[in-house]
Formats: structure tokens, C-alpha cells, sequence
């Protein structure tokens, strides 16, 4: 079921809120043992939502579209009374006392929440394999990864466990598990949607966006997501439009650039290829497609594993054990306290992370690590600013293979780390990008495209998306289960 | 061999904004612990920092009054390191970029005026306490209460060279944020913190000899006298042929002495980097314009205008100005009576003094300015005397009644009726023959004496004035 669709159902009073999500969490009891979706499931106070929901309707009142609408928030959501573990051990126990500026949106658009879903530790990985409580498995295929960090959004919203879901996405982490989980996933701008109350990996590349299985889904989660927040100085203050509203608007006209340099050695052959036939669908659309040049593409993922690491060693330092989360049960000293509970607490991934963050930020490294990453990063930007100049928007791989398979590359970060190599450029521009589902592999796999917009231009986005989705099939197609 | 100190001070301002620097919650001192808290402050997950705009602008006001360039550009850093009073794991500060850079300082140290040079003032939230005293005897327990209240770091040249132009520059440094009403000054309750960086170098030579930092230094004269203490430790040293070690030390003052905090091999390496969480702090050249205008007039200032209106000499000016509150004090005596080196007498002799044996500032005193006013008006117009002046004086302090009301209740208005008081004159010179013949014989220095017994007769309510003349009708 899709947002809009069940929407107009509840409208036209065919369902009811609390039948649609009983039969939603009947549907989680049966799959979620084989796919570890959820960590953390609100039954009764979802019940209690849908039903508030449905006496609202009766009375003919509505809070708009998403209200009595199920939907499911990745673990990194605050959520005030619903414990929030961003699949740590760390935060296994954390109940915030406080509610974040989005899960309160959600709550106030009607959204009934059905729980929380599983991710990598943190939002670290691309594959979902480094959660503390079990990987996710891919609904396409059970031997598969999801992709990460929001690999439990993006399993749940293709097999069906919620009608949307929220994604994080700090190097690819909402696109590259949409891209193979076959739906539809927006990074917004750095700044539209707030980070108040969202658990930060990198703050200055952690935006939070929707997961869901069309553009016009994600068009509405924008709606309620998106908006200037005070509690969150890296906000934007800028007015928020209707992101349905264009979503029709025909795209003849409009340039596509599609960067040579992303199609390096390394990219599967069927991704390449289900690019290659996409950008025909969109000149058979009326759009002109182009090639540019990101010349500074190589120099991301480096600087990424610089930067964010480096904000992430201290982001994560606030977790020690002392005044909530994970602590030592007897502790010798203070340092030891420090030791037990995060050595014990946080996973192999977050540790190497945080290592490699103190690392880089360290007296004498600084400059040659930290400082020349920030460089790299302005020349990024300036690449991105150049091109957009040029074409209306950048169509690329999303990932540059499907799926693979669990374990294959959780001993080599490197390899883990090339997942996101189309996706990381994105977000140290602080750019929107839309992933979309563009073809399958023979092996059946999802293969997504992704657009990547100007500074505030996803209604663009939307609207490239949108006329594409209309002229395709892909992103109709479900896992059988 | 003679050495000359090298001393350069930090000192820590607490802002006296209402709320904390990145949330709304509340900076008042004396809460129970951990009740001004909020998500924000106490490191939760998922908090965001937001910086308060008040505190920006006090912070800009200190710059501008000590004459820093305001820097237009600005940035947070996280200073990073874990320890149980820092939620987040990081303080947040400005490190490479400061909010104020190059201002100046002029201190006058036994009669020499020394520009000491103000090389930034950056800043900063600080972090919360450890309670070991109370709650559970095998636990330690941290109060987040001052978690976040903001701060000015204030760091001196290394200008000075004695411990009392240290203590004069802090003095100083205290009263001009005091009048900007940018911190309450307080140091008991940790208002006002200083660190003090000493090191000491050959007479006549450049380069500098290695620092001592002393932290602890909670008042002007533990200032000076840790100050004094590390010279002579740091000469010790030197003169054995030893080094100087590179280190934090802690002024003990019960035991008047510095002992080792933690050596230049167990400081922190803190990773500063600029907090992404906060955008570079702007203040726009509009704004730093429109706080200038708003600056009260300082200490300085004030002085030479007490000097050029009243007619004060530099010395009573310079007094009554030290502290804002003492000035206004002062001006609002002067509404009452207009009498301004009168005033400033007995402020400065009797007002200063008991304030001293009291342990009292001027804000916690009883008597009002209006009522100290009238007094002085009375002993002038002469219906008391100085003597009397002072027994009401004391009166007012201690319970804020109006003089006319203490005279009244008393009956201590002065005696001018001349008939009243050739009547007690008449009994005395009857009485003391004696004394009669002597001041006849030319001894007239026993004239005091009479005097003394004709006032001590009458309570000390008799003029003074009229006693005089009598008296020395009568004998001659």
C-alpha cells in the first residue's frame, strides 16, 4: 500500500486506520523473523494512534494526507517513550526523555507509528551487517544484503511492513539501500529537513529524508518533514513549498548530465547498462542528455572517511557510560568506567571509526588529514556548482552493483566503503538526490539511478523522477514473500 | 642570579545572561542539582546546540570595552575530552577564531600606569560539577546545573611582572565587566575564575623561560600570593642549577604553597575542530555599532568626571569609582544633598569600614543613599554633631531607620539654646576650682577638658560651637 493510494482509501472511508494497521503488524509477525526490519514495535500505541485517527475522520476531520497512514521511523529517530538504540548496544536501554522534531511532525500529521527499524550501528555501513541486534536481509533475495544504514527502512518499505518509512543518509545511507531494495529514496539539501532529535554519525552530512515505494509518497513525507526547526542552527529558513505540486509538470527541455567519471572501473556491467537505457527513456521524454565533468571525484570517498569519522569520534563521545545508555557493572575506576562501557558497548565498525576519527583530528595530523579533507570537500562543491550551472540535474548510478551477498565484504572496509562511492559526492556538496528505481539484474537484483538536484531544487528532483516513474514499470514490481 | 618574572593571566567570566549559552534553561546559581537541565545541556542524543544571542552581545560589549577588535567572522570549535562534568564529551569554544582579538588594559601599580596588552577573549560554555560530599558515601555525584552557563576567556599579554600588578590587572579586569553588567564578579560562587601562566627569565634577556600555569587562584590575594610563591619557587630552582618543568600547578592556600597538577606529557591533546552543529558566529559591523552605543560609562571615565563635576580629588574619585555600585552609591547621595567631598568623607572613612568589618558590599546594606544624604545635611545646618553623626550613622547601617526618626526616638537633636547650656557651664566651672585656677594661671590647654565634661553632661547633644564661646567668655 502506498501513501497517496491509502490515503484516498481512508478518505473515501473503504478502510479504516485500525484495520489497515492491525493487518500491518500481522503482516510483521509473519516476515520480520526473516528480515529483522524492526528493532522495536509500538503496537498498542499505534493502535491507539489509528484509532484517534478514525474518530478524527468520523468526525470529518483530518490532519491531511498521512493521518491514520502507518509508517515506520528508522532507530535514529528520537522518539520520546520509545526507546531509541540506533541498533547500538550502547543505547539498547535508551528511553529519551525528549521528543525529536520529527518524530513530533509525524505525530502531528496523524502518522501512526508502527515502530522503529533496524540500521547499521550509528548509520555506519552499507549493508546493515554491522547492527547490533542482526543484519537485514534483503526482501529480494534472503542471502542478500539491504544496503545501509537505513537497510531496515528500505527492506521494510519493499516488502510492505510499513506504507513509508524515514531514512538518515550521511554518504548514501537512504539511497544506496533504496537503489536495492527497488524503492524510491530522497536525500534532501543539507538543512531542509532538521537534525534536531536525529542521533548524529557526521553533523555536517547527516540529513534525514523519506523511503518510500514511489516519488509521490516521498513528495508527500517532504511535506511533513521538511521546515525550518530553531532547535537546529544548520536549519534552513527558507519556506517550504507543496512538493506534489509539481510533480506533473512535463520535462521536456530539461538537461540531464551524466558525469563521465562515474562510470569508473569496478561499475557492474548491468548497472551501467540499466543507466545507459534510462537516460534513453528520459531523451524519449523530451529531456537532452549530456556528458559532464565532476573532475574531483575520486578525491571523495578519502575525504569522507576523513571528515566523518572525524565528526563521528566526537559526536559519539557523549556515550561513556555515565548518565545514560551502556555502563560497566563495576566499574575499578573513572578511566576504566570510560573503557568497559565503550569497548563492550559500541560495534567493530563504530570502533574503527571512532579510532580513525581521533586519529585524524590529532595534534600534527590535523592539516594533513582533517584540513586538506575540508579542502577537497570546497573543490567537490565547486564541481558540482559548475556542472549544475550547465544541466538541471545529474543522473547517476545510485550504487555501483546490486546487492551483494551477507558477509561478503564485512572483512575489507575498503570494498564496503566503494558501495557509496556515487552517493558520497552528494552529500559532501550538501546537495539533494533522488534514488529511483531504473531495472533488475538477471539475477533479479533492483538497480536504482540516482538524480542529483541543485541546492533546494528537490522539486525538480520530483518532478524528473516523477515523469520518469510514469513512463516505467520498475518501481512497481514487489518481492514475492 | 637575578631574574625578572614573565606573567600572563586567564581569566574565566561567567556571563551574566539569564539562560544558558545553546538551550533556554536557566543559569541561576544555588539550584538543586540537575534541575536546570534539559536534553540540550545534558548531552542527550540527538541534542542540538543553539547559541544565545544575549550572551554574544555581552561578550561583544567586554571586547569593546577593552578595546579589541570585534571579529566580524567568528567560529565554535569542540574542545574534546571525557570527563564526567562534560555531557557531550567536548566543550564548546572558540579556539582558532575568537570573537575578540588585540585590546589593552590600564592598570596603575604603585603610582606606575602599565598598558597590559589583551590578546583575545573567546567564548565558551562551561561544564558541570562533581559532587563528592553528598548523596552516597561510595559514589561520586555530578550536578549538570552549570553545564553550559557561558563564559569569557579573557587572556592577557605576558605584560606583567609582579604579583601586584597581577592582582591590580584582575581587580580591574573584575570591575570593568562588573560595570558592563556583563558578570556579577562573584568569585565565591565561581563568577570569576583566574589561571595564572609564570615563568621567569634572566634581567635584561628576550627569550622567555618555561611557564608554570597555576590554577585555583579564586581571589586578588591568593592571586598575589601564588604569584609570590611560584617566583620563589621557580628562583630555587634556577639558582640550584635545576629546570623548570612545564606544568599545571594548583595553589594551595591553606597550605601556602603551588604543587604539581599534571605535567606537559599528561595534557590533553584536545582535537579542537570547528563544532559543525553551529554555523561561524557573524556579528555584523551594524550590530558591534549599535552595542557600542549601549556601553555604561567605565570606571575610567567615571573617575575623571567625578573629578571635573564634584571637584573630588583624583584619589576620592578614583575610590568611589572602583566598583559600579559604590559610584552610583555615591551620585545618589549627592541627589540628596549636594555636598560631594562631605559625602565622599564619610563614605570612604566610616561607610568603607564597616562595609570592611562586616563582610557586606554596598548593595547589601540597610541605610539608603537619601538617608546617609540627610544626615550629612543635618550636622552641616547644625542640628547634630559630627559625634552625634556618627551614633546615627550607625543606626541607619544597622536598621535602615531615617535620621530624623533615630534623633526624634533618641532625642538627640542638638542643644543651641544658649541659656540651657550656660546653665550646665555654670555648674561645672562651680565645681571644678581647681581646674578654674589652673586655666587662670595660664594652663589653657586644660580648656579642652572643660569642654569634654560641659558635652559629656548633656549626652554630646550640645553645639559644639556655642560650648566654646561660653566657656571661654565665662573664664576669661
Amino acid at each position: 500500500m502506498k501513501v497517496k493510494e491509502l490515503s484516498e482509501k481512508l478518505a473515501r472511508k473503504e478502510i479504516a486506520s485500525v484495520e489497515i494497521t492491525e493487518s500491518y503488524f500481522k503482516k510483521i509477525e509473519k516476515l520480520n523473523p526473516k528480515l529483522n526490519c524492526y528493532l522495536t514495535l509500538c503496537k498498542e500505541s499505534a493502535l491507539k494512534t489509528a484509532k484517534e485517527s478514525d474518530e478524527r475522520r468520523s468526525k470529518g476531520k483530518t490532519l491531511g494526507p498521512l493521518d491514520g497512514i502507518p509508517i515506520a521511523l528508522k532507530d535514529i529517530f528520537i522518539t520520546e517513550g520509545v526507546k531509541t538504540t540506533c541498533a547500538s548496544k550502547i543505547l539498547e536501554n535508551y528511553n529519551p526523555p525528549y521528543e525529536g522534531t520529527t518524530a513530533a511532525a509525524f505525530k502531528k500529521a496523524g502518522a501512526v507509528l508502527l515502530g522503529k527499524l533496524n540500521m547499521d550501528e550509528f548509520a555506519m555501513g552499507s549493508s546493515n551487517e554491522f547492527s547490533a541486534f542482526g543484519p537485514v536481509k534483503n526482501p529480494w533475495n534472503l542471502d542478500c544484503i539491504p544496503g545501509g544504514s537505513s537497510g531496515g527502512s528500505a527492506a521494510a518499505v519493499a516488502a510492505d511492513l510499513c506504507v513509508a518509512a524515514t531514512g538518515t543518509d550521511t554518504g548514501g545511507s537512504i539511497r544506496q539501500p533504496a537503489a536495492l531494495c527497488n524503492i524510491v529514496g530522497l536525500k534532501p539539501t543539507y538543512g531542509r529537513v532538521t537534525r534536531y532529535g536525529l542521533i548524529a554519525f557526521a553533523s555536517s552530512l547527516d540529513q534525514a529524508g523519506p523511503m518510500t515505494k514511489d516519488v509521490t509518497d516521498a513528495a508527500l513525507m517532504m511535506n511533513v518533514m521538511a521546515g525550518f526547526d530553531p532547535m537546529d542552527s544548520t536549519s534552513l529558513n527558507v519556506p517550504v513549498p507543496d512538493y506534489t505540486a509539481s510533480l506533473t509538470k512535463p520535462i521536456n527541455g530539461l538537461k540531464l548530465g551524466i558525469p563521465k567519471e562515474y562510470f569508473i572501473d569496478g561499475i557492474d556491467s548491468e548497472v551501467k547498462q540499466a543507466i545507459e537505457i534510462a537516460a534513453k527513456k528520459y531523451e524519449t521524454l523530451g529531456a537532452k542528455v549530456e556528458t559532464i565533468s565532476l573532475p574531483h571525484t575520486k578525491y571523495a570517498v578519502p575525504a569522507y572517511y576523513i571528515i566523518a569519522p572525524a565528526e563521528a569520534s566526537a559526536n559519539l563521545a557523549r556515550y561513556d557510560g555515565v548518565r545514560f545508555g551502556l555502563r560497566t557493572p563495576k566499574p575499578e575506576d573513572l578511566l576504566d568506567l570510560y573503557e568497559k562501557s565503550r569497548t563492550f558497548g559500541f560495534g567493530p565498525e563504530v570502533t574503527l571509526r571512532i579510532v580513525l576519527g581521533t586519529y585524524v583530528l590529532s595534534t600534527g595530523y590535523y592539516d594533513a588529514y582533517y584540513l586538506k579533507a575540508q579542502k577537497v570537500r570546497t573543490l567537490i562543491k565547486k564541481d558540482f556548482l559548475e556542472a549544475l550551472q550547465k544541466v538541471d540535474a545529474i543522473l547517476t548510478p545510485t550504487a555501483p552493483t546490486p546487492a551483494f551477498k551477507i558477509g561478503e565484504k564485512t572483512d575489507d572496509p575498503l570494498k564496503m566503503y566503494l558501495s557509496d562511492i556515487f552517493t558520497i559526492p552528494v552529500n559532501l556538496a550538501g546537495l539533494p538526490a533522488l534514488s529511483l528505481p531504473c531495472g533488475f539484474s538477471k539475477a533479479g537484483l533492483p538497480i536504482g539511478m540516482q538524480l542529483i538536484g541543485k541546492h533546494l531544487g528537490e522539486e525538480k528532483l520530483f518532478q524528473i523522477g516523477f515523469a520518469y516513474e510514469q513512463a516505467t514499470e520498475w518501481h512497481k514490481r514487489r518481492p514475492a514473500l | 642570579m637575578k631574574y625578572e618574572a614573565v606573567i600572563g593571566l586567564e581569566v574565566h567570566a561567567q556571563l551574566a545572561t539569564k539562560s544558558k549559552l545553546f538551550c533556554p534553561c536557566s543559569t541561576a546559581f544555588g539550584a538543586k542539582p540537575n534541575t536546570n537541565i534539559c536534553p540540550v545541556c545534558s548531552g542527550q542524543a540527538g541534542a542540538l546546540p543553539v547559541l544565545n544571542k544575549m550572551a554574544v552581545e555581552m561578550a561583544v560589549k567586554s571586547g569593546l570595552a577593552l578595546g579589541c577588535t570585534i571579529q566580524e567572522k567568528s567560529i565554535f570549535a569542540r574542545k574534546n575530552y571525557f570527563y564526567p562534568d562534560l555531557p557531550k564529551g567536548y566543550q564548546i569554544s572558540q579556539y582558532e577564531k575568537p570573537l575578540c582579538l588585540n585590546g589593552h588594559l590600564d592598570i596603575v601599580t604603585d603610582g606606575k600606569l602599565k598598558r597590559v596588552h589583551i590578546q583575545r577573549i573567546h567564548m565558551e560554555e562551561d561544564a558541570g560539577k562533581l559532587l563528592h560530599e553528598t548523596g552516597h558515601e561510595n559514589f561520586s555525584h555530578v550536578d549538570l546545573n552549570r553545564c553550559s552557563t557561558p563564559l569569557i576567556e579573557i587572556v592577557s599579554g605576558p605584560d606583567l611582572s609582579t604579583p601586584q600588578e597581577a592582582a591590580d590587572t584582575y581587580r580591574k579586569l573584575r570591575n570593568i565587566l562588573v560595570y558592563l553588567e556583563v558578570c556579577d564578579g562573584n568569585m565565591q560562587e565561581g563568577n570569576l575564575r583566574c589561571d595564572a601562566n609564570v615563568s621567569l627569565r634572566p634581567i635584561g634577556a628576550k627569550a622567555f623561560g618555561t611557564r608554570s600555569e597555576i590554577k585555583n587562584v579564586n581571589s586578588f590575594k591568593f592571586l598575589e600570593n601564588a604569584i609570590a610563591y611560584e617566583i620563589k619557587r621557580q628562583a630555587e630552582i634556577l639558582d640550584g642549577g635545576g629546570k623548570v618543568v612545564q606544568e599545571t600547578r594548583l595553589w594551595n592556600q591553606a597550605k601556602q604553597m603551588t604543587t604539581s597538577m599534571r605535567s606537559k606529557e599528561e595534557a590533553h591533546d584536545y582535537r579542537y575542530f570547528p563544532d559543525p552543529d553551529l554555523l561561524p558566529l557573524v556579528v555584523d559591523t551594524l550590530w558591534i555599532e549599535k552595542i557600542k552605543s549601549s556601553l555604561p560609562e567605565l570606571p575610567e571615565a567615571k573617575a575623571e568626571r567625578f573629578v571635573s563635576d564634584y571637584g573630588l580629588p583624583e584619589q576620592d574619585a578614583q575610590v568611589l569609582t572602583a566598583e559600579k555600585p559604590m559610584a552610583h552609591y555615591f551620585e545618589e547621595c549627592i541627589v540628596g544633598f549636594n555636598a560631594p567631598k562631605k559625602i565622599a568623607n564619610w563614605i570612604m572613612a566610616e561607610l568603607m569600614r564597616e562595609l570592611k568589618s562586616r563582610e557586606l558590599d554596598i548593595t547589601q546594606i540597610k541605610m539608603k543613599p537619601n538617608q546617609l544624604a540627610h544626615m550629612v545635611a543635618l550636622i552641616e545646618n547644625g542640628t547634630i554633631s559630627g559625634a552625634i553623626g556618627k551614633t546615627i550613622f550607625m543606626e541607619m547601617l544597622n536598621s535602615g531607620t531615617d535620621p530624623d526618626k533615630i534623633i526624634e526616638a533618641k532625642g538627640l537633636k542638638q542643644v543651641t539654646d544658649t541659656s540651657t547650656i550656660e546653665i550646665v557651664i555654670d555648674k561645672i566651672i562651680a565645681k571644678e576650682t581647681e581646674n578654674v585656677q589652673r586655666y587662670k594661671s595660664g594652663k589653657t590647654n586644660v580648656f579642652g577638658f572643660f569642654v569634654g565634661a560641659v558635652m559629656k553632661e548633656m549626652g554630646g547633644k550640645a553645639n559644639p560651637k556655642i560650648v566654646n564661646e561660653i566657656l571661654r567668655k565665662k573664664l576669661n
